[in-house]
């Protein structure tokens, strides 16, 4: 079991305030990712959760059970970290069970568990190495298979991704989640790429200044953000937002509309007219920054290749059952 | 000792600066004068000590010198002296070692601790490294371990016990002391900078894996600091083999040769007994068993500077 539960945690470091109230509710076995700009909170958040901080109001409930005075060992969690943090000198193997050993489970049982974590993230030919004989993959996987090994309720995952190169991280995002499922226990995933958030998954949680501005599945959040920060943080490129005229004319001080949404066409038919500034082909998309006058500067996605070139004049429509509005304060109006 | 060490290093950095063929040769020319003079301060020195070693050389009787070969290190390796400085040179190297490491890891780590006033604290732990080894033995001769005024006699009759007379009841351990006092704030600055680069994630993970702190200092601490240690140990060696200045000043090697090292015996053979063919030879000698110690020494704690 791994029910995750927080009930208006708080954390102050002196007089600045880190976690300003987090109510979050995670069901076992999900996977749940805390996504948002640095400093929002969100590492900190995780290690309120480990025990590595202490919080400075609220509860955290794991299984029923509230922990805040349980030290970080006992709440039954594993955490990978941004750096790995394995043990120089001990082997791969003795990194493995060095938390079994801790335990004091007998040695038997620690060698079965270890060369059955190993196996699981094929680790096993590299068990007598020590972490300086491995690559950056290889090191990331002794450090999920130090997590993984003391069966815990719940993983934390801090960054654990962002020291890899790009091709690496695309693979180890995707065992990470097959890992994840195939286990079927409860994940903290933390990052500042939206990208590792909405493909890893299960639910987000978009963090901004120590709040949590929206708790919802993946595409919940692409489809109806709550407010102006998370429909501008969830999407890639991000969401275009136009104010003053044209809102209005939609019926809202501010509107949204997602690149991908943006209708392309040659100038004269109708819609917003523009001036394409820059435009990006990789073949499978076409990213077009276009100077739209008073509605300022509008990126547009096309699916498929376009062939326009800088100068060249355009003319952008929304789709209109894909514009989202926002009130004054930038909170969603949904229909 | 040292100078055939440093010789070394500057070639080596020659090399390790390597261009083309051209500005190779021009470096080695620019370099050799410089290592010209090196060799020559070295060379000529360790020259004349062989020359001198083969020699009755003796300062009260200047006039005759003549060729002896080698009896001058027969009577110099089994005079008794010999081997009871022998014996006086390992025990104080070896204990000073170990006084210093065992007292200076648990002093890094509470120097690791966030307290009030850290920075003076730190500064005056440093501070005995700083005091020339003269004006140290000094001090603790004649303020601390002095038998009548000393403050530790002071101490001992606060208790009603009968102050020790450091210097005659326990000369070595008295040297022992001073000398470890003095190289204590160097162990602990090596290890406490050693503990301020142990990652602070790694403690984590520990405390993560269900690891107390006596576990963390065992698991993950001490083999961190192995390396450090290891530096400690070669460095001091050096250093100790030679100690000198504390003996001159306490006890002058005696009572007896309770407290004369090689060092020691050798300035003693050279300065007090006027005889330069035994000292020569006692030089050499001395050359010799420092090699064999950083022999045995670097095949024992070496491989921890291996990364």
């Amino acid at each position: 079991m791994g029910q995750i539960a927080l009930q208006g945690v708080q954390k102050s470091f002196g007089p600045v305030h880190i976690i300003k109230g987090a109510d979050l509710d995670i069901t076992d076995g999900s996977f749940v990712v805390f996504v948002g700009p640095s400093g929002c909170g969100k590492t900190t958040l995780l290690r309120l959760i480990a025990g590595l901080e202490d919080v400075t109001g609220g509860a955290i409930l794991i299984d029923g059970r509230n922990v805040v005075d349980v030290p970080p060992a006992k709440r039954g969690l594993s955490m990978v970290f941004q750096s790995y943090a394995l043990y120089p000198h001990m082997s791969v193997r003795g990194n493995i069970a060095f938390g079994l050993k801790m335990a004091g489970l007998p040695k038997a049982e620690i060698n079965r568990k270890v060369e059955a974590a190993a196996a699981t993230l094929n680790l096993t030919p590299y068990l007598e190495r020590k972490p300086r004989e491995l690559s950056g993959g290889q090191r990331q996987r002794v450090a999920i298979g130090r997590a993984i090994v003391r069966e815990p309720k719940a993983f934390l995952f801090d960054e654990p991704l962002s020291n890899l190169d790009a091709a690496l991280r695309v693979q180890m995002r995707l065992e990470v989640t097959r890992l994840q499922k195939q286990l079927a226990t409860t994940a903290i995933y933390v990052t500042h790429d939206q990208v590792e958030a909405m493909t890893m998954a299960d639910k987000i949680v978009v963090l901004n200044a120590g709040k949590i501005e929206q708790y919802g599945s993946p595409l919940d959040l692409y489809e109806r953000p709550n407010n102006l920060f998370v429909a501008g943080f969830i999407g890639s490129p991000k969401m275009n937002f136009i104010s003053g005229e044209a809102a209005r004319q939609q019926g809202a001080p501010t509107i949204g509309v997602r690149p991908e949404h943006l209708k392309v066409e040659r100038a004269g038919q109708g819609g917003w007219p523009g001036t394409v500034s820059v435009a990006e082909h990789l073949g499978s998309d076409t990213f077009l920054y276009v100077d739209a006058g008073q509605l300022g500067m509008l990126t547009a996605r096309y699916i498929g290749e376009l062939s326009l070139s800088p100068g060249d004049k355009v003319s952008l429509s929304p789709e209109p059952a894909r514009i989202h509005r926002f009130d004054e304060s930038g909170n969603a109006i949904h229909a | 000792m040292a100078t055939p060490l440093s010789l070394e290093s500057v070639s080596q950095r020659g090399t390790a600066a390597t261009g083309t063929r051209q500005t190779q040769g021009l470096a080695r020319l620019l370099l050799a004068p410089a290592v010209g003079l090196l060799f020559i301060w070295m060379i000529v020195p360790l020259a004349l000590t062989i020359y001198f070693s083969t020699l009755h050389y003796n300062l009260l009787d200047s006039e005759s010198q003549q060729f002896v070969g080698l009896d001058n290190f027969r009577y110099f390796l089994t005079d008794p002296a010999f081997i009871a400085s022998l014996q006086n040179t390992l025990v104080l190297v070896g204990s000073v070692l170990a006084l210093t490491i065992l007292l200076g890891i648990p002093l890094a780590l509470l120097l690791d601790q966030p307290v009030l006033g850290r920075s003076i604290v730190r500064l005056m732990v440093i501070a005995p490294f700083f005091v020339m080894p003269t004006v140290s033995a000094l001090v603790w001769k004649n303020l601390l371990m002095h038998p009548v005024s000393g403050l530790f006699a002071w101490i001992a009759k606060l208790f009603g016990a009968t102050p020790i007379d450091w210097f005659n009841d326990a000369p070595l351990f008295a040297v022992i002391l001073i000398v470890s006092w003095q190289w204590l704030p160097f162990a602990t600055l090596i290890l406490l900078t050693a503990l301020q680069s142990l990652d602070e994630e790694q403690k984590e993970a520990a405390e993560m894996d269900g690891a107390g702190a006596l576990s963390t200092f065992i698991y993950i601490t001490v083999p961190h600091l192995a390396r450090p240690i290891t530096v400690v140990i070669l460095i001091e060696t050096i250093f100790l083999l030679t100690v000198f200045a504390e003996i001159f000043v306490t006890t002058g090697g005696g009572p007896g040769l309770q407290t004369t090292n090689i060092a020691f015996l050798i300035y003693s053979q050279a300065l007090i007994q006027y005889d330069i063919g035994s000292a020569s030879a006692g030089g050499l000698v001395a050359v010799v068993i420092a090699n064999i110690v950083a022999f045995f020494l670097v095949r024992i704690v070496g491989r921890n500077l291996e990364a």
